[in-house]
């Protein structure tokens, strides 16, 4: 019975491994192509090495693996911790890291070799995807089993989260995955037309609430305050915006189609259900940051904190920007410019990365039993990562609007004052600022790397021990 | 019933229901089970099993 009075911290070390490095693999591939687009020569004419190839590679390995990775560590790690009670179904979840690491792979020698669905953010086939939803349900199995056998009587915010982000991740992956397979390597989406569109993008945006969301608001809600020493600011507020989040998410998508073959009050819908949107964002930013009220001063000494701060911050700007860029007027100037890649990448880098990140400091230490290795390395990682965002969202805004203002100018006689190639030749020194600024992430992110391995090296590993139930009340 | 009439229900249940879980929230009978809730991270140590003795305090 020695193995039911500890936590299953395995597993959760593994997943925690494996975020530093996909997160590294992943920023690496991001390098290469901001690269690429401003030394064109870099794809060195081979197949494989072209931007077209190695985008989705880029965006699956950041995401999915990288972010992936981090939501299975930290959720599997929080739900045994507030449900005071061992990870349900041990093997499953081991087959969790193996699967989940299995399609990694797939997907890293598939994408370069051109063979996609080519659905942006669900590029892998269909065999692929069926070893995702393998992985998935053992995953809702083994989180959700947890819950079941809690022995605490309250199901803690940061699981509704976690558990939210489950439920509707394996909803949009089965509706958007659908598809007919010609071939074992070829599949046909089931879907065509406008309405192909419509369920891409109700997958897209959600893929962004509830994965790279809902998700992380899991993991904000036991890491901030964990590392803050004080419970969250106001459970009630994490309630309300949990429902408000749930129920105003879902509906945002066609904000990603304005002025397309979609139905015009399927835009406005989208547009108006995006602005709403901002409410209950900024309930979640507000909680998180205010669980600091009357601890700022711990903002000065804990490096840690800090990080976990500037991400929510993060969060809230982009959250403020997303709606801005859902209103149709201002989509027709932003949408097809780099302004979009500029905003995705304040939310990924700036919220996702940062928080995970926050979360894999405060957990390491744990996991392996021992002190972290250097505070300083924290420090000069809080810095080049957030010079690095800064950078890049900069130069993003700029090079967006200037796209946009490019595209859309007239001479008088009604024809186009600027070619294409024109506004491609001006984007040239932002691309450069956008490099330098991720090779700043980047090299942030290595400095973590060597960090983490300091604290890990010759550790052994720690064991959780779980609490009697009356530690509970 | 016409496409619009159920539109209209809809937003009205919805609207009802969130406000339902406004008031759910706030209402005083749930205070004591939130702030319970809401120190369930703080119940236990994590860092009891650190090993201090292996420690190496290198950098700092």
């Amino acid at each position: 019975m020695a193995e039911q009075q500890t936590y299953n911290y395995t597993v959760v070390r593994q997943f925690s491994i494996m975020t530093i490095v996909w997160g590294i693999v992943g920023m690496l591939v991001g390098v290469l192509i901001a690269a690429q687009l401003a030394w064109p020569v870099l794809n060195f004419d081979i197949p494989w090495l072209t931007f077209g190839r190695l985008r989705p590679l880029h965006t699956n390995a950041v995401v999915f693996a990288f972010g992936g990775c981090a939501l299975f560590a930290t959720s599997y790690y929080v739900v045994q911790r507030t449900c005071h009670t061992r990870l349900a179904f041990g093997p499953l979840a081991a087959f969790t890291f193996w699967g989940w690491q299995l399609v990694i792979l797939l997907a890293a020698i598939t994408l370069p070799l051109g063979i996609t669905s080519s659905k942006e953010y669900a590029e892998l086939e269909w065999p692929i995807d069926i070893l995702i939803t393998l992985v998935w349900v053992s995953y809702a199995l083994v989180f959700f089993g947890t819950i079941l056998k809690r022995r605490v009587p309250h199901i803690y915010v940061a699981n509704w989260f976690f558990g939210a982000m489950i439920i509707t991740v394996a909803m949009l992956h089965l509706v958007n995955s659908v598809a007919v397979p010609v071939s074992l390597l070829k599949s046909y989406s089931a879907y065509a037309g406008v309405q192909d569109a419509m369920i891409q993008w109700w997958y897209g945006h959600n893929a962004v609430g509830f994965f790279l969301t809902a998700g992380f608001l899991g993991i904000m809600y036991y890491f901030v305050p964990k590392q803050a020493g004080r419970p969250v600011y106001s459970y009630r507020l994490s309630v309300v915006h949990f429902w408000a989040l749930i129920f105003t998410y879902i509906w945002a998508g066609p904000h990603h189609l304005h002025y397309t073959a979609l139905p015009d009050w399927a835009q406005s819908l989208g547009m108006v259900m995006s602005l709403i949107l901002l409410a209950p964002s900024w309930g979640g930013m507000i909680n998180g940051i205010m669980t600091l009220s009357g601890a700022w001063e711990k903002l000065r000494t804990d490096p840690v904190l800090r990080l976990l701060i500037v991400s929510i911050s993060f969060y809230g700007m982009s959250t403020f920007e997303g709606p801005m860029m859902s209103i149709k007027t201002v989509n027709a100037l932003s949408h097809y410019t780099d302004w979009t890649i500029g905003h995705v990448h304040s939310g990924a880098l700036g919220w996702v990365a940062l928080v995970s990140m926050g979360s894999l400091y405060y957990l390491i230490p744990r996991l392996f039993g021992r002190e972290l290795y250097s505070l300083k390395l924290v420090e000069v990682h809080f810095w080049t990562a957030t010079i690095g965002i800064v950078l890049y969202i900069t130069s993003m805004w700029v090079a967006g609007i200037m796209q946009g203002l490019m595209w859309r100018a007239t001479n008088t006689d009604g024809t186009l004052t600027y070619s294409f190639v024109e506004s491609v030749q001006a984007m040239h020194p932002y691309y450069i600022v956008r490099f330098l600024g991720g090779a700043f992430f980047l090299f942030g992110s290595l400095v973590m790397a060597w960090n983490l391995w300091k604290t890990i090296k010759g550790a052994q590993p720690a064991v959780g021990t779980i609490p009697e139930p009356a530690a509970a009340h | 019933m016409d496409y619009s009439l159920i539109q209209s229900i809809w937003t009205i249940v919805v609207m009802v229901l969130f406000i339902g879980i406004v008031i759910w929230a706030w209402s005083g009978k749930r205070k004591k089970r939130f702030d319970e809730a809401a120190n369930l991270p703080f119940t236990e140590d994590d860092m009891t099993s650190v090993d201090t003795t292996t420690e190496e305090k290198t950098h700092g």
